[in-house]
């Protein structure tokens, strides 16, 4: 180095900030004439647990697959640990676990060579893989079912059987598609449980639901999509403080007269909001709301004042419920 | 920063999207799934062709004697057909996993979803799927060689290449039973896979030769697979090769990389939309 020329190392400056796992700007997928996404920008940072709230049908699964680079994208930039999965798909499938929507468990194996076969797709050695899969038998608390059939598992072990199965490459980031879809509530507290051992392991998580309970168990920030599009985004806490009230008021007057109630609560509170079995009254205060409702002498067959949640949101930006 | 362009990974798409070099796992995969299938019906695959060949070959052929072949040479029927039967029970193992089996795993099992989301490309799922599907071809081929060896039906040394043999035509029969089965989607659509291979087992020159046909239905019998398989086995039992046993390896070779050509881009289009 010449001298007096300047040092090529002080421009350097740490980043603190770490880098995404995944980045995605304009994401697209059209089939066809339809659109599945319509153009989404998100990041997700390593250890975040990160979720896609939205109904059946509105373009999370295709968001999810072509996170999981088995799904091309018609256009917009998207990068899976660093990598394009357009060009480097093998790469980022060996470092991602993929929990989908409907199990695929081999029911031609038993539950242990299940993980034990899994890990050798991705070239993980034999011996390797019995180990893993052992331990990956204890976190899903199915050691006694290691010879079972997939077959006589219930829901919520083959659930189970099927996170174990994706945790087996040791993957970076753990893609789950509405992981407690169909599950008995017993069964969805287990799996919440074992996943939330995952996010406190630093475990990145990324997962798609329409139960608006799991987001705010789970998920540190969210993104509420709707039609391909997405609607809002931010913490569950914080989605609710700007798009909802902190209470709300459900009352219930019988299908045929909510219209009516409805018309004469306007005024009450933030925001009334009419579903078909239910009025509902966005407030700060929801005894204070009820009170004035009692003084209107409007009297509802019940009554329930709660705390504002995801639904609340999701209803506020699209107009419509969750699950439908 | 500037070089960021030397930092940034190379491109790997290609041929590294296809193919991880772990076909060997799809392989494992189905050897120890076939621990819970049922042996029974494993096992009558293999008698089908024995009972073939004891009904017509040993039965019928007290009837029939000898038969002659091109060159003039006589042979006993049971020697003639033995070798047809040959082929035939290669063709057998080999499509009965390639086709069912695949149609089950592709639309019930979701195995190759599952498969598609680890580092497997979709080469190593058609090359370890249709090297499974052959293996059951082999196996039945080999045990079916073996009474042909104990009833005294292999009349040359050359019926040791029968070996080689098998295993080309069982891959050319397992890669195109595995392509034609991934553009299937409905039961009745695979119905059509026992209509074409029970008249093709008949007519191929299994029990008598293509002699007896006008020549269109000569031309046609000679574009369809089982035929060269025939002729493959029965020049190498019977002691009798000419050019068109080259020919006939070459039909095979052929089938194979378009068989496994074809598999391989139907899987990604399935699956890596």
């Amino acid at each position: 180095m010449k001298a007096g020329a300047p040092c090529p190392y002080r421009a350097v400056t740490f980043r603190l900030v770490p880098v995404p796992v995944i980045t995605a700007t304009g994401l697209t997928k059209r089939y066809g004439e339809l659109v599945a996404v319509a153009g989404i920008d998100l990041e997700v940072a390593p250890g975040e647990s990160f979720g896609l709230l939205g109904p059946n049908g509105a373009g999370k699964s295709t968001t999810m697959r072509m996170i999981g680079a088995v799904s091309t994208r018609t256009s917009g930039d998207l990068q899976v640990l660093g990598l394009d999965p357009d060009t480097h798909g093998p790469e980022i499938r060996s470092q991602l676990g993929v929990v989908p929507q409907e199990d695929n468990l081999d029911t031609e194996l038993r539950v242990r060579d299940n993980l034990i076969v899994y890990g050798r797709y991705f070239g993980i050695p034999r011996a390797e893989c019995g180990r893993r899969a052992d331990e990956l038998l204890a976190f899903a608390q199915l050691e006694e079912k290691s010879k079972a059939k997939v077959d006589d598992l219930s829901g919520g072990m083959k659930r189970r059987l099927t996170i174990a199965r994706a945790l087996v490459n040791n993957p970076r980031v753990l893609m789950l598609d509405e992981p407690t879809t169909g599950l008995d509530p017993q069964a969805r507290h287990v799996l919440w449980d074992r996943l939330f051992r995952l996010k406190e392991r630093g475990t990145t998580l990324v997962l798609t639901t329409h139960y608006m309970d799991e987001a705010e168990q789970l998920c540190d920030r969210l993104v509420v999509v709707d039609e391909g599009r997405i609607m809002a985004e931010g913490s569950p806490a914080s989605l609710i403080r700007e798009h909802s009230s902190r209470e709300v008021v459900e009352l219930r007057f019988g299908s045929r007269r909510n219209e009516a109630a409805a018309e004469r609560l306007e005024g009450l509170g933030d925001r009334v909001e009419t579903l078909p079995d239910r009025v509902l009254v966005y407030a700060g205060d929801g005894e204070a709301v009820l009170e004035q409702v009692a003084r209107l002498g409007l009297h509802p067959t019940t009554s329930l004042v709660r705390r504002s949640s995801l639904e609340d949101v999701f209803l506020r930006l699209t107009g419509r419920s969750l699950i439908e | 920063m500037t070089a960021t362009t030397t930092s940034e990974p190379t491109r790997t798409g290609g041929v590294r999207a296809l193919y991880s070099g772990n076909a060997g796992a799809v392989l494992g995969r189905g050897l120890l799934a076939a621990r819970s299938s049922t042996w029974v019906v494993v096992v009558s695959g293999f008698f089908e062709p024995v009972f073939f060949l004891l009904a017509m070959g040993v039965g019928l052929g007290t009837y029939i004697g000898d038969v002659a072949l091109p060159s003039g040479r006589e042979i006993p029927y049971a020697a003639y057909i033995a070798p047809a039967l040959l082929a035939v029970s290669a063709m057998n193992g080999a499509v009965y996993d390639s086709t069912w089996n695949v149609f089950f795993k592709m639309h019930f099992g979701k195995l190759y979803q599952a498969m598609m989301a680890t580092s497997l490309g979709p080469l190593d799922v058609a090359l370890g799927e249709i090297g499974y599907a052959l293996l059951r071809g082999v196996v039945y081929a080999t045990g079916f060689l073996t009474v042909m060896q104990l009833m005294g039906l292999n009349l040359s040394w050359t019926a040791i290449l029968t070996l080689p043999a098998v295993l080309l035509i069982a891959f050319g029969f397992a890669s195109l039973g595995m392509a034609v089965t991934s553009y299937m989607s409905t039961f009745q659509q695979m119905d059509w896979i026992n209509f074409v291979l029970l008249p093709m087992f008949l007519f191929s020159a299994t029990f008598f030769p293509l002699s007896v046909y006008p020549e269109p239905l000569q031309w046609l019998i000679q574009a369809l697979p089982l035929w060269h398989g025939v002729e493959l086995i029965r020049g190498l039992t019977t002691g009798e090769l000419d050019g068109a046993t080259a020919v006939h390896v070459g039909y095979y070779a052929a089938l194979v990389a378009i068989g496994v050509v074809v598999t391989t881009r139907r899987l990604r289009a399935l699956f890596l939309d």
